[in-house]
């Protein structure tokens, strides 16, 4: 595994990234000053509820967000580059070669009246103009082929494609142009158990044969458990645990994590029975709760909570278990009056 | 029969066939080429006891939604019967149909597209009753909504009474399907993926409450579902479902188990587990659903399934009983018994 190997390469550094929606209701604030690296080789899960902000991260990556979206603040570095610095020809040249992504539903993600080997060259074309054709057109047949689709299927329409071969598609376009690392947005969400293990395999093996970085999006913690190196849990906008994924399942920290691990059904038959219920639900992220944004639902509450944010820090020696909660973290002496 | 008369049977499906008619061009009627149909539901019979939950179970396409709609007599079946408390649904008039409705509802999975957005909670709960009981005058129907109200956790009613769907959360939303739905007192409640819209964090509340709300109010459940691990934690039987037949029926436990369908098992085998150390080894069946307007021959699985022999493809295996309460519909299946 990538991440307990000794020297870690890092690929993406994430600094205090904040993303704010200018809304009618209002600013609302849908990621709050995150921060968190992504090792080269490595798949890392992100995890969370819908609303808790982690597409808006995904998209943030590609600075794909447009108004009323807009990064408020932050760094994204990308292989030792500030990207937030790019004009829109550096930023066009960025996306596809160094990242790409692979969203969740195919059917409105290709395009209708194009031919799948199309979708492949419009590609290649785009980013690497000087390819020749005949080129262009055997590396979509190579690819698919390790797919798993033949390629007479190459000359067919999406709509004549089944949904799981429709998403090997896209996991194909997501790969053609060797980006650096892949973002993928719920790849596998909109598929059926079977179709969807076989995919996760895929992303596996794909990691392993061409030392792909994935950034796995998912709202199913189970997937991330079989597939992430890493694992990141997001709630209402914050970043609120990260460490390697047998550690997070373990020995989860975060009364979030805690509650939501005890939350997710398994189909273990000797697991318990009943599951956790977490009280409340997440917040609107117009006025979200002061502090720790979880603390409204927090069974461990403190009074700092609710007034000052934690810092997410390392837990452990290493450095690779990180926290954000004040359980784990040192109070300042003088809280009550920075407040 | 002796055994079904000795259980307290609610529904009773009986070979049930849904057809559907697929659009064909001018000259392909013109030239009489053979009508095709999509087989959403091809020969499918169980029974659903009073105060069980039974669980219709598959990927997209089994067939397992539809099958709940022809049981509800939401549609109405190609060939086969539906009894619904000792009555065929066909024999009925619509008028003797619609009064029966009172005591059959539907949790549908988007709590959004099944609330009026332009009704109040209050008046969208208690229209169900101005439908089915015009008897009831409008005090008494208001406090039916209340009492429903708190019972799905929503609470004080008075104040939810007024809301309008868009003000409240998803969670909320989807306790006032719930609340509508039991309004009318029914028997059997049908819930089309109920909870699949909801976040793990809000999942185990909504199961919950609907497990509380059986005990208390008697209901009967035919809880129709993709996700495995989620009806382990509601269904007392469970029924899995491959393109349009039952491939595998039983209680929930034993079906889990001891899985006796090569489908079943490669079906239970693909659910991620949450627990990093159980990573899944073993490989998936090659292929996806065939297409439902022409079937595969014999064993509808048996072009993807690991064990097929010849005769998979030609005799159609029938539902068999091999364990008690546990049949499975697999020429080969004794050799996967415990």
């Amino acid at each position: 595994m990538t991440t307990t190997e000794q020297q870690k390469e890092v690929l993406v550094q994430v600094r205090d990234l904040s993303v704010t929606y200018h809304t009618r209701l209002g600013t609302l604030s849908a990621v709050s000053e995150v921060s968190f690296d992504i090792y080269k080789g490595e798949i890392l899960g992100l995890v969370g509820e819908s609303g808790c902000g982690k597409s808006t991260m995904g998209k943030a990556l590609m600075r794909l967000l447009a108004p009323p979206a807009e990064i408020s603040g932050g760094q994204i570095i990308f292989d030792g580059e500030d990207i937030m610095g790019y004009d829109d020809r550096q930023m066009r040249d960025f996306r596809g070669r160094r990242v790409s992504m692979i969203f969740q539903d195919p059917m409105t993600s290709l395009n209708p009246v194009q031919r799948v080997d199309e979708h492949f060259t419009e590609a290649i074309e785009v980013h690497e103009p000087r390819t020749p054709l005949r080129e262009a057109l055997d590396r979509a047949r190579t690819l698919v082929e390790t797919l798993g689709i033949r390629t007479n299927r190459l000359r067919d329409y999406p709509h004549q494609l089944s949904g799981g071969m429709r998403q090997r598609v896209m996991t194909g376009l997501g790969l053609v142009l060797n980006a650096d690392l892949i973002v993928a947005d719920e790849a596998t969400t909109s598929l059926d158990v079977i179709v969807e293990a076989k995919l996760v395999d895929e992303f596996k093996r794909l990691r392993d044969a061409y030392n792909l970085t994935i950034l796995l999006i998912s709202h199913n913690i189970a997937l991330v458990a079989q597939i992430a190196d890493r694992a990141a849990v997001m709630y209402a906008g914050q970043m609120a645990e990260i460490a390697d994924t047998t550690e997070l399942f373990d020995n989860a920290l975060h009364p979030y994590t805690v509650g939501l691990l005890r939350s997710v059904p398994s189909i273990e038959l000797d697991e318990r029975e009943e599951l956790y219920k977490m009280g409340g639900e997440p917040p609107n992220l117009t006025r979200p709760p002061r502090g720790c944004r979880f603390h409204p639902r927090c069974p461990r509450a403190m009074p700092i909570c609710s007034q000052l944010r934690p810092t997410l820090l390392p837990v452990d020696p290493e450095g690779n278990h990180l926290v954000h909660c004040w359980l784990y973290e040192k109070h300042p002496d003088n809280w009550e009056e920075m407040v | 029969m002796s055994d079904a008369d000795k259980r307290d049977i609610l529904v009773e499906v009986r070979d049930l066939r849904k057809w559907f008619p697929v659009q064909q061009g001018f000259l392909h009627r013109l030239f009489g080429e053979k009508a095709l149909h999509v087989r959403a539901v091809d020969g499918v019979s169980f029974e659903i006891e009073r105060g069980e939950v039974f669980g219709l179970a598959g990927e997209s396409g089994s067939g397992k939604s539809t099958t709940g709609r022809v049981v509800l007599g939401l549609s109405r079946p190609t060939t086969g019967k539906v009894i619904f408390d000792g009555q065929d649904l066909a024999k009925l008039s619509s008028t003797e149909l619609r009064k029966l409705r009172r005591r059959m509802q539907v949790i549908f999975q988007d709590p959004m597209a099944s609330l009026n957005p332009r009704m109040s909670l209050g008046k969208g709960i208690g229209y169900g009753l101005e439908i089915h009981a015009p008897e009831m005058d409008a005090d008494a129907r208001r406090d039916a909504v209340v009492e429903i109200l708190e019972r799905v956790g929503l609470s004080p009613a008075n104040f939810f009474y007024n809301k309008f769907p868009h003000q409240i959360s998803g969670g909320q939303r989807q306790r006032a399907v719930i609340a509508r739905a039991l309004v009318t007192k029914p028997d059997l409640v049908l819930a089309d993926e109920p909870i699949a819209m909801a976040d793990v964090s809000v999942r185990a509340l909504l199961l919950d409450l609907m497990n509380e709300l059986k005990r208390e109010l008697n209901l009967t459940y035919l809880f129709i579902t993709h996700d495995l691990a989620t009806a382990k934690y509601i269904c007392d039987r469970i029924a899995i479902m491959y393109l349009g037949k039952i491939m595998e029926i039983g209680p929930l436990r034993e079906v889990y188990q001891y899985p006796l369908h090569p489908y079943t098992q490669a079906l239970l085998a693909a659910v991620p587990v949450p627990d990093p150390h159980a990573r899944r080894a073993e490989p998936m069946p090659e292929g996806e659903i065939p297409n439902p307007i022409n079937p595969p021959s014999g064993c509808v699985f048996h072009p993807r399934c690991p064990i097929a022999q010849p005769n998979c493809a030609v005799e159609v295996p029938p539902l068999r009983e091999l364990r008690p309460g546990h049949r499975v519909a697999c020429h080969y299946a004794e050799r996967f018994l415990p």
